[in-house]
């Protein structure tokens, strides 16, 4: 099973590359909301980096959201099966 | 070719026939001929057709084209000619005649000119539908499968009420604007609803289409809930309320899919939300919105299938499909990979990709009619699909940690049938008129205004950001091997376990009742044997001369009432 070969990830160099693309584009994006004059509709789109701002918290509070979700409906995961499926089957699921 | 007036499905039904009868390349050959012919066929019809037919005292209209279902024709040609290419290499008869009779009823629905023809293809849907989940033939695809054709069947049933009071209502079985100011329309809304996921109506495909096999869910999430659009939009469009439902479709299912473990799990809950999107601009019954949802429809139709193609090709190889269990694929599937972040970056609806520029017209839409609220929550849940379908699912299956798998690319059909999915997500991405000319309504709506990409942009980097942020400081929730309760806990465990108590206390009862009544009977044979055992009373054996002193006794009572009352 011991895979030898390096691909393209497994050099630590070429993650920090694309983490490091993704910050400085996000940059620039941010910058260009002070030099773009856009046209709104809604006087939330005035406020500078509103998408911005509205994308990294809204994304934000999702994950925290769904996180307390979880604390509240996980459960395990043969707990509807255990009910539903006759013995072998569920020896099957188990085996693989 | 064939006459104008052959309905649409008609072709498909007999592909399914010859599927049954054929076998190796000449199916292959057939279906796929088929199925583009029935394409070829409808694109160049020229204007509108309807066919009318009389029964018993209607007026029935089995196949109708109009500028708003020949959308929805194109895009179920091109998503059955997909599915197909994809499940060619399967050697199984089943899962081939019954995708074919499943996008043939899909197709019948959909041209549907009346409620009973509707309703006809409504249930014929549900029931082919089901053999490709319980193609899989494990015994939980079987009761998943089962649950899913209940619901689908008691929608088709509701339906089938719904369409008779309206009948009596209107007097007519034409399916246009129904509405809802008679009951009849409330529960047509219903059955349409339940079809296209409505929120607490939507565990059948958060349940059923993780159950499928790899193939089969293409097929799925192409057909069912597209065909319950279209007729929402037909029947609906305006009801305020959809608004709101669609909002509600938006926003709560992307809590969910960020905790699935299992990734066709994560895209049927991404399911619902897109499906938000089109309620809510159907709801918002424009011009403009309607473009919005139909285009939606349409570019969603195919990305969404280009996603469980892809995830289809990981199960395929690997067996496996829960994101604990997979991980640095791309090492050996890197064209799979490849063709999965074309759909991702399409269904997070980045410049460029298709997704942009259908869902813009929804928010658009959504702002011109004075709901900003609205609007806010389509947004939000546009950085979200970003994270839950553009970035969870080729992160887990792809990148992520390395399960170990080395594996290699799928079949070269399943392979092509990606990449002719991927094609079509960039194509209508960066030449959006070619689909804009298909709608329903004329428009001159341009996507590509530097605001509206600037924005658009900055949402979904930023969103990346909180990604990446959120992963490095560990806050993220890790992938787990667990299931999460949602509203199908009413009935697969509450109605579950009040029905086991139910019976239970009944069996208590009944089992106290058979009880008693023993006792009581036990007891009256106790009684009677005790007085018939040898010193029992009743075995008492008594001479015949006590017999004759009481006959004595006897006359001697009659001769002295006799001489008291001579008369």
């Amino acid at each position: 099973m011991a895979d030898k070969k390096l691909y393209l990830f497994d050099n630590p160099r070429n993650v920090k590359i694309v983490l490091y693309t993704l910050y400085i584009s996000c940059g620039i994006l941010l910058l260009l909301d002070f030099i773009v004059h856009r046209h709104t509709q809604h006087r939330w789109e005035e406020l500078l980096g509103f998408y911005s701002i509205y994308g990294f918290i809204g994304c934000s509070a999702i994950v925290i959201g769904s996180k307390w979700l979880r604390g509240l409906v996980e459960r395990d995961e043969d707990y509807y099966t255990r009910d539903e499926l006759t013995m072998t089957e569920e020896e099957d699921h188990v085996a693989d | 070719m064939w006459p104008t007036e052959l309905p649409a499905f008609v072709p498909f039904f007999v592909a399914a026939l010859l599927a049954l009868v054929t076998r190796g390349h000449l199916r292959s050959v057939l279906m796929l001929s088929i199925v583009t012919l029935s394409g070829l066929h409808l694109w160049f019809l020229d204007g509108d057709v309807l066919v009318n037919m009389q029964f018993l005292e209607y007026e029935l209209a089995p196949y109708r084209v109009d500028s708003l279902s020949i959308v929805f024709g194109y895009v179920f040609h091109i998503a059955a000619f997909v599915s197909i290419l994809f499940a060619l290499h399967i050697k199984d008869t089943m899962q081939h005649v019954c995708g074919l009779l499943y996008a043939g009823s899909a197709m019948g629905a959909l041209f549907a000119g009346d409620l009973l023809t509707l309703f006809v293809f409504w249930e014929i849907l549900a029931v082919s539908s089901v053999f490709l989940v319980w193609a899989r033939r494990t015994e939980r695809a079987y009761q998943s499968g089962m649950r899913y054709l209940i619901i689908q069947v008691g929608s088709g049933v509701i339906l089938l009420g719904g369409l008779l009071l309206h009948v009596e209502q209107t007097g007519s079985l034409e399916f246009d604007f129904i509405g809802t100011d008679h009951l009849g329309g409330w529960l047509i809304l219903l059955a349409f609803g339940i079809k296209s996921a409505f929120p607490l109506l939507h565990t059948w495909l958060t349940d059923a289409y993780p159950e499928a096999t790899p193939t089969g869910t293409v097929f799925l999430s192409a057909f069912t809930t597209k065909t319950a659009i279209y007729t929402l939009a037909r029947g609906y469009p305006g009801t305020e309320l959809l608004i709101y439902v669609g909002a509600t479709m938006a926003c709560f299912p992307i809590f969910y899919a960020v905790i699935q473990n299992d990734l066709r799990r994560v895209l049927s809950y991404s399911l619902i939300n897109q499906l938000g999107f089109m309620v809510c601009g159907i709801g918002i019954g424009t011009a403009l919105a309607i473009n919005g949802a139909v285009s939606h429809a349409f570019v969603h139709i195919i990305y969404k299938s280009l996603l469980f193609m892809s995830m289809g090709a990981v199960l395929y190889r690997t067996g496996k499909i829960k994101a604990t269990d997979i991980g640095g694929l791309y090492k050996t599937m890197p064209k799979t990979a490849v063709l999965c972040i074309i759909g991702a970056a399409s269904i997070s609806a980045f410049p460029l990709f298709s997704g942009f520029v259908a869902k813009s017209m929804i928010m658009a839409a959504a702002m011109k009619e004075g709901y900003p609220w609205i609007w806010l929550v389509l947004l939000l849940a546009s950085a979200s699909v970003l994270k839950h379908a553009g970035i969870q699912i080729p992160y887990f299956a792809f990148f992520a940690h390395d399960s170990g798998i080395r594996t290699s690319e799928p079949p070269k059909n399943m392979l092509l049938a990606m990449t002719i999915a991927a094609f079509l997500c960039l194509a209508i991405g960066i030449y959006p008129k070619m689909l804009y000319q298909l709608l329903p309504f004329a428009t001159d709506f341009n996507p590509y205004d530097l605001t509206h990409v600037l924005a658009q942009t900055q949402l979904l980097f930023f969103a990346m950001l909180a990604f990446v942020w959120l992963n490095l400081q560990g806050v993220y929730p890790p992938e787990k091997v667990a299931i999460n309760l949602d509203a199908e806990w009413l009935y697969r465990r509450f109605l579950r376990r009040l029905v086991e108590k139910i019976s239970s206390y009944v069996q208590g009862l009944d089992s106290e009742l058979k009880l008693k009544v023993e006792d009581r009977v036990n007891w009256l044979v106790t009684y009677f044997a005790q007085r018939h055992y040898p010193t029992g009373k009743g075995a008492v054996i008594r001479p015949t001369g006590n017999m004759v002193m009481y006959i004595a006794i006897l006359l001697a009572a009659y001769l002295w009432l006799l001489l008291s009352f001579p008369h």
